[in-house]
């Protein structure tokens, strides 16, 4: 996609937010859910597949232009994007990077128009470090026998598709012995639990989901041999680090924004609060925190797309935006003093909303671990 | 149906606008250029015409070379081609001067129907739908919220302050919207991906045989002779409660004609 080309979508998607999603942010709260006209409208523009390429019906963006996406997404409430992004990130990225082409030809086009594909890797005792992963997939005849439980799957409720880890060889132990599965959500013996209920993030729906003896044919193995996926699927969640940390300084951005606004018009001892040099520390801190993590997201993921670097900067990127934006949401809500704990106000929701960036898509202390290994076994 | 889209691309309402000191005409440097809002729904509903009676959807836009932008933007959404007349000399043109200069490139396009905004944010003159239809000899059919027509009559509702008309009128004609009309889509990345292929045909006033003494300020039968920035606020109207406040408060609306 040409510059030109991109300009328009960036345009596109920045307007539609920030004039169809934002607007309703509290109807999604109240509801758990996404409007179903935004649904629509989203599908239509072409979201749900921007990242497939293009003679798949996607449009092929590159991480570059996908964080400048993100940035606009993580302006507004991070459902938005969750509808979303397990197609463009960590589902369907295994599809484009290591499926064969004849699964490419079956479920990317789907994908781009709409159908939502979800990542089954997390279970009880496998989240960070999937070696404890106790989902089996049994030889059997011509496919495979799945059985086990996955938990947090983000779209569960929604998915068509279920990109589904489970060990292929189970005398195996650690990461080896992991295949991956395309697991259509209508086959026998899938069965989506009841939505989590959580602390922030609402309308992006969770579940547990349980593969109860399901039956799938060979050619539901990603890459046609076992093990070929799983390599590709660390690799899909190194890229979906770099975008969310965009999504963090999205939200940065808009916590900065109302907190601005906020300092601008409420007054104390008859001034506006964004006179008190106190105040006006904490909007600099905001501001400081996203102009960093906007800088550090646009370098990481330029490395990413060169190949210079897709170890250490994307969990570097992920590690401090989503360090950076729980800061900038505490800071936001101190600006809004007593306002800012109450329902209703922007702020405190993404208070809640923003915690779970610290944790989902690997931990703090996973990146860091990821950093420190690079630097110790290779250097920087 | 063949049908045209008028298209204009103003500053951005969000933005500070500006005159020039100079000729105190529009200062396009000063913000951002983008559609001007009522088109897009003139847009959104020829596109909607187009998907239940067929035909081809034509942008027309007459604008510097910027303008541009604002014809891709419209092609992204679904039209299918445009033609952008662009002229130095046309800088400066009033409505009259623009009606002619748009009329002339109907008369090549050909139409059954011409659907524009029916004002644009930065002149507000909303007169160009009545002057095309009078240089093109057909009905106008003006501030419509709704349109319905079966390929030869056209049937609109015309808003009013206390309602709507329903008028009637034969094709070809001209229709300006309001925004009531419908829900502007947004562009599709396909489109915007198919939106530099489609075909812009860029016309210079001689290419429409038109001279440059026709055109621009020079040309206007009107022109901004001196302006002055808006006086600052000034206090509202305090209404006090003596158990009426309700009623004095409604009256206030009403008589603002925001009730």
């Amino acid at each position: 996609m040409q510059d030109a080309e991109f300009a328009d979508v960036l345009d596109a998607v920045r307007r539609f937010v920030r004039t169809k999603v934002v607007p309703r942010e509290d109807e999604i709260e109240e509801t758990d859910a996404i409007p179903a006209d935004i649904r629509r409208a989203a599908t239509q523009m072409g979201l749900f597949g921007y990242t497939l390429p293009a003679e798949y019906g996607g449009l092929g963006a590159t991480l570059s232009q996908d964080v400048r996406l993100a940035f606009e997404f993580g302006y507004t409430t991070p459902a938005f994007r969750s509808l979303f992004g397990t197609n463009n990130g960590i589902a369907g990225q295994v599809l484009v990077s290591s499926g064969t082409d004849e699964q490419k030809q079956r479920w990317l086009p789907r994908l781009a128009e709409g159908a939502i594909a979800s990542f089954a890797l997390t279970e009880a005792e496998a989240g960070s470090d999937p070696s404890g992963l106790t989902t089996k997939a049994i030889r059997d005849g011509d496919g495979y026998v799945l059985s086990g439980v996955k938990r947090f799957i983000t779209n569960a409720p929604l998915a068509d598709l279920f990109v589904v880890f489970a060990r292929t060889d189970p005398a195996a132990r650690g990461t080896r012995g992991i295949s991956v599965f395309l697991v259509d959500a209508g086959l026998h013996g899938v069965r989506v639990g009841p939505r989590d209920r959580k602390m922030g993030q609402a309308g992006a729906w969770t579940a547990e989901v349980l593969f109860d003896q399901v039956r799938v044919p060979s050619t539901a193995l990603v890459g046609g041999q076992e093990g070929a996926g799983f390599a590709a699927a660390m690799r899909s969640l190194v890229r979906g680090r770099v975008h969310i940390a965009a999504i963090c300084v999205g939200m940065a951005d808009r916590l900065l924004a109302e907190s601005v606004s906020y300092a601008k018009s409420a007054c104390q001892g008859g001034q506006p609060i964004g006179e008190f040099q106190l105040v006006q520390a904490m909007l600099a801190e905001i501001k400081t925190g996203a102009y960093a993590g906007r800088a550090m997201v646009a370098e990481a993921a330029r490395n990413y797309d060169s190949a210079a670097d897709r170890r250490i900067g994307p969990s570097a990127a992920k590690l401090f935006c989503s360090e950076m934006v729980g800061r900038a949401a505490d800071l936001a809500v101190q600006v809004h003093g007593g306002l800012g704990y109450m329902r209703g106000i922007p702020v405190e929701r993404m208070y809640r909303d923003a915690r779970l960036f610290r944790i989902y898509e690997g931990t703090s202390e996973i990146q860091k671990l990821i950093i420190g290994r690079a630097l110790v076994r290779d250097g920087n | 149906m063949n049908i045209v889209v008028l298209v204009k691309q103003v500053p951005d309402t969000w933005s500070e606008r500006r005159l020039r000191a100079d000729d105190s005409t529009l200062d396009r440097d000063a913000a951002d250029a983008v559609i001007n809002e009522l088109d897009d729904y003139a847009i959104e509903e020829g596109l909607r015409l187009q998907e239940a009676h067929g035909g081809e959807v034509t942008i027309v836009s007459m604008g510097p070379q910027k303008a541009a932008d604002a014809i891709r933007k419209a092609l992204s959404m679904g039209a299918d081609k445009a033609v952008h007349v662009t002229d130095e000399a046309l800088r400066g043109s009033d409505g009259l001067v623009t009606s002619a200069v748009l009329a002339s490139v109907l008369g090549r396009t050909g139409f059954d129907l011409v659907i524009l905004g029916s004002e644009s944010t930065d002149a507000r003159m909303g007169t160009l739908a009545a002057m095309l239809a009078e240089r093109l000899g057909v009905p106008q059919m003006s501030f419509a919220s709704k349109v319905e027509t079966d390929g030869s009559k056209i049937t609109i509702h015309r808003q009013a302050d206390y309602g709507y008309d329903t008028v009637e009128g034969a094709l070809p004609a001209v229709v300006s919207v309001v925004e009531k009309i419908n829900e502007p889509r947004y562009p599709s990345f396909k489109g915007i991906m198919a939106a530099k292929k489609k075909p812009v045909e860029t016309l210079s006033l001689a290419d429409l045989g038109m001279d440059a003494s026709q055109a621009g300020l020079a040309a206007s039968a009107t022109q901004v002779v001196s302006f002055a920035n808006r006086p600052p606020r000034a206090a509202g109207t305090i209404v006090t409660d003596e158990g009426d406040g309700g009623a004095k408060a409604a009256e206030f609306l009403a008589s603002r004609k925001f009730i």
